[in-house]
């Protein structure tokens, strides 16, 4: 009897009818719109950073006294370093020091594109750790997040610009300058996070299990801190490439010999009356690249966070 | 000229579609039954059945992504699915309302409880302030409210979840409408709250001559409180008729699946074996919660005190009691997922109360726990044999051991062993909660505590995984703590009951006797305030 009992339940119970299989976060990420556009833009970005050197480009360094302040599309010639006069088609025209705007910009793609990248890896390892630790093992928590309230108390460019000034203006430093005054941002959203995964069944059970603390740290609680990490990732990038071109246009980032867009506008200040360009060529690449981060990171947060999509 | 056998409501063919990703094609297919006046028909159904669908459907509340595909809803003989919007604001309220499940989220937070009952009337009717206030504490003092011309002035926060629910019917009717709709009224209430409003629907419900629309899971409720019952299963009417012709002669095979499941009231009469060796003993336990902080006053909440409870290899002992009871804080503090204030817990008479969480290695394998959510207490992000593993991998168990030992698991809970490979949002809620009981016994505990383990669960469903437990506490001889709120699945389960009641335990001894012959007061409260309890369903 309890054996057929059981049988007729299982069979008619709600449970054996027919769950269709869900679609993965993943395959909902494909489907997004926003996700599709600002993905498609920034392969774009990134291949033309990396064919730089393919594109029709000269080094971008190489001055030439004989072609300065040109119009965008004028035809003229260079003189290299070793001598060698070369004819090149300035497609954007040339700067006062008769560089090519055009080689300037597309290799430009290649630091902003580092900066952003690199920015908010760092950021994001740094903010993580300090979240989790602050979140797990409470005597740190107050401590650390005091400390976190510190920095933010501090407008981020100006400790970019102190960071900078302290030392010499290279890559590294611009990108640690530029990283440090996320970190607090990401501490939080980590911290927060952890604070209520720590309190889920599942993660009680991995304790009354015998996991170990730093298991359960690495293994249970910062796994289900990945898709909100990704999208604030996406964001904090943006904002790096903003404040790199910001502090390159202010005369405090990278050296003025390489070419940045902050510091491709930089050097149009002067002329930018006269040789508008020298701005506007670098500025849309900036916003374009920019913009494509957003709403990639918009796409994300849409499809990795439902909740949040809802609301919208 | 409304008489009794004018329908109030006649639901048509009533088909609401899905979405096309959605589990079915359509979430109500042709669903036909209709509501007198003066009466109350359940809607009884299992999660995923569509009844609140239905619901929705009938006050025009149906989100755009699930259109009414075909069929009417006649209310008062209007085809409400086909009125303009306008006019359904008109009807909703004056000629239909509905109250829903959890009176704290269903009234606005930042409006006194007098003020959105006096919205309603100032959206629907002419009267002057002085009257609509008139109205209002008139209402108030109709749903039994103490003391209305304070309740007017509180905030939703300031009432108790029972008091929440009385403004929430309070809202509903004081338009007079000629359908009420409740959509598990009772559910988030604890069981002494929901005889009261039952009661205080039942009453209203015959002064006025309205029909009711009740909606339940719950074949307690069902007995207590309907005339006719209706019972859907994935969208579709099995079955209608009678009260009595449906609980105690049901003919679906469905309902009569049903029925059979609801666990009875009385205790399951097993004999106790009383020189069983000790597994777990507590004494004097206390949980004392202190708030407050540098600046404020401390304030002490007592969770648990005084707690002195003891269960024997092989047997269960139940601890029953409403919400803020002090039952789950208990089960916690045995488990040392938090700290006990005062008092001894002993497993085999060693003392575990107070050992720091480092030296915990041995507690941790002799004790699991089975949490209420099965959505929540699976990492979604692991595999199910990830998670059934984890466990002996930390006690140093090899993994194709402990993978070979979770596949016999998988087997014992019924379950196909190929399951291991998946992750937990590919199982429903019932197979959840095996996979966690699997995860607790691949840890070879003696004492396994199941906190409102089922209650989360569909009454088929709990009725399996209950005989899975006791089946596994047979076959295993484990001592079991079994910590519910719902009396009828004590009764099924349990070999002795410890009763809590603001974190004490006030009656404690064997089922058959706390069952049969309850001394404590609040105990007998308890037991009569069970739904259903009188009623002896049939077919089973």
């Amino acid at each position: 009897m309890a054996a057929t009992d059981a049988d007729r339940y299982a069979a008619l119970s709600v449970e054996s009818a027919d769950v269709r299989p869900q679609e993965t976060a993943w395959q909902r990420v494909r489907r997004n719109l926003s996700v599709r556009i600002g993905g498609v833009v920034l392969v774009l970005l990134l291949a033309v950073a990396a064919l730089a050197p393919w594109l029709g480009t000269v080094d971008p360094t190489m001055f030439d006294a004989g072609s300065r302040d040109l119009p965008p599309g004028a035809k003229g010639e260079m003189l290299t370093l070793d001598g060698e006069v070369i004819k090149h088609r300035f497609h954007f025209g040339s700067d006062s020091l008769g560089r090519d705007i055009y080689s300037r910009v597309i290799y430009g793609t290649r630091v902003s594109l580092f900066v952003g990248v690199v920015a908010a890896l760092v950021s994001l390892l740094l903010g993580v750790f300090c979240g989790l630790t602050a979140g797990y093992l409470r005597w740190l928590d107050g401590i650390l997040m005091r400390v976190m309230d510190g920095i933010m108390a501090i407008p981020a460019i100006l400790i970019a610009i102190a960071l900078v000034a302290m030392w010499r203006a290279s890559l590294v430093t611009v990108i640690i300058a530029i990283a440090i005054p996320e970190i607090p941002r990401v501490a939080r959203l980590v911290r927060s996070l952890v604070l209520t995964i720590r309190e889920e069944p599942y993660v009680e059970a991995a304790t009354s299990l015998g996991t170990p603390t730093w298991k359960i740290m690495l293994g249970h609680i910062l796994p289900n801190t990945i898709a909100p990490l990704v999208v604030m990732g996406t964001f904090i990038a943006a904002s790096a490439i903003l404040i790199e071109a910001i502090l390159s246009f202010l005369g405090v980032g990278l050296p003025p010999d390489i070419p940045t867009w902050g510091n491709i506008m930089a050097e149009g200040r002067i002329a930018f009356v006269q040789f508008p360009h020298n701005i506007f060529i670098p500025g849309i690449f900036l916003t374009i690249t920019v913009l494509a981060v957003n709403i990639l990171g918009d796409g994300l947060r849409d499809t990795l966070d439902p909740k949040m999509a809802k609301r919208i | 000229m409304s008489d009794a056998d004018t329908p109030v409501l006649e639901v048509r063919n009533l088909t609401v579609a899905l979405p096309v990703d959605g589990d079915r094609r359509n979430a109500v297919s042709g669903v036909s039954f209709t509501v007198m006046r003066g009466e109350i028909v359940c809607l009884v159904g299992e999660s995923g059945s569509g009844k609140s669908v239905i619901a929705q459907a009938i006050m025009g509340l149906l989100p755009k992504t699930l259109p009414v595909a075909s069929g009417e809803v006649l209310l008062e003989g209007e085809d409400v699915t086909k009125v303009p919007t306008e006019r359904l604001r008109q009807l909703r309220c004056a000629s239909m309302s509905m109250i829903f499940q959890e009176p704290m989220t269903a009234l606005n937070p930042v409006m006194t409880c007098g003020e959105q009952i006096d919205e309603v009337l100032r959206e629907h009717t002419a009267l002057s302030p002085a009257e609509r206030r008139a109205k209002t504490i008139d209402i108030l003092t109709e749903v039994v409210l103490p003391d209305p011309e304070r309740i007017v002035g509180s905030y939703p926060h300031q009432l108790s979840g029972g008091q929440r629910q009385r403004i929430m019917i309070a809202m509903a009717l004081v338009l007079e409408p000629a359908l009420l709709i409740a959509d598990e009224p009772t559910t988030a209430l604890d069981v002494t709250t929901q005889a009261q409003i039952l009661e205080l629907v039942r009453d209203l419900q015959l002064r006025r001559g309205m029909g009711v629309l009740f909606i339940t899971h719950d074949f307690g409720v069902v007995a207590d409180v309907a005339h006719r019952v209706a019972v859907l299963r994935l969208g579709r009417l099995v079955e209608m008729g009678d009260k009595n012709t449906v609980l105690k002669h049901p003919q679906h095979e469905y309902t009569i699946m049903l029925i059979g499941a609801v666990p009875t009231l009385n205790p399951h009469g097993r004999a106790v074996a009383a020189d069983a060796p000790l597994v777990l003993e507590t004494r004097r336990l206390a949980k004392t919660y202190s708030d407050g902080g540098w600046f404020s006053r401390r304030g002490e909440v007592h969770a648990a005190d005084d707690v002195t409870l003891e269960i024997r290899r092989g047997q269960t002992l139940g601890i029953v009691g409403e919400s803020g009871s002090g039952k789950s804080t208990v089960a916690r503090c045995i488990v040392r997922l938090i700290d006990p204030t005062r008092g001894e817990i002993r497993i085999h008479g060693e003392d575990i109360a107070r050992k720091p969480l480092g030296a915990l290695r041995d507690l941790r394998r002799k004790v699991q726990i089975v949490f209420q959510d099965p959505y929540r207490s699976l990492n979604p992000r692991r595999t199910v044999g990830e998670a059934v593993i984890e466990g002996p991998l930390n006690y140093g168990l090899p993994r194709a051991e402990a993978l070979e030992r979770a596949r016999k698991l998988m087997e014992l809970v019924r379950m196909d062993p190929a399951v291991l490979e998946r992750y937990p949002h590919q199982f429903s809620g019932g197979q959840r909660q095996r996979i966690c009981i699997a995860r607790a016994l691949a840890m070879e505990p003696e004492l396994l505590v199941a906190d409102e383990a089922v209650s989360a669960l569909d009454v088929s469903v709990q009725a399996q995984v209950l005989a899975l437990l006791e089946e596994i506490r047979e076959r295993f001889n484990l001592a079991m703590l079994f910590i519910t709120h719902d009396l009828r699945v004590a009764a099924q389960v349990c070999d002795r009951v410890a009763v809590m009641s603001g974190g004490r335990v006030v009656e404690y001894g064997e089922a058959n006797e706390v069952f049969l012959r309850p001394t404590h007061e609040y105990t007998r409260a308890l037991f009569a305030a069970a739904p259903g309890r009188d009623f002896v369903f049939g077919g089973g």
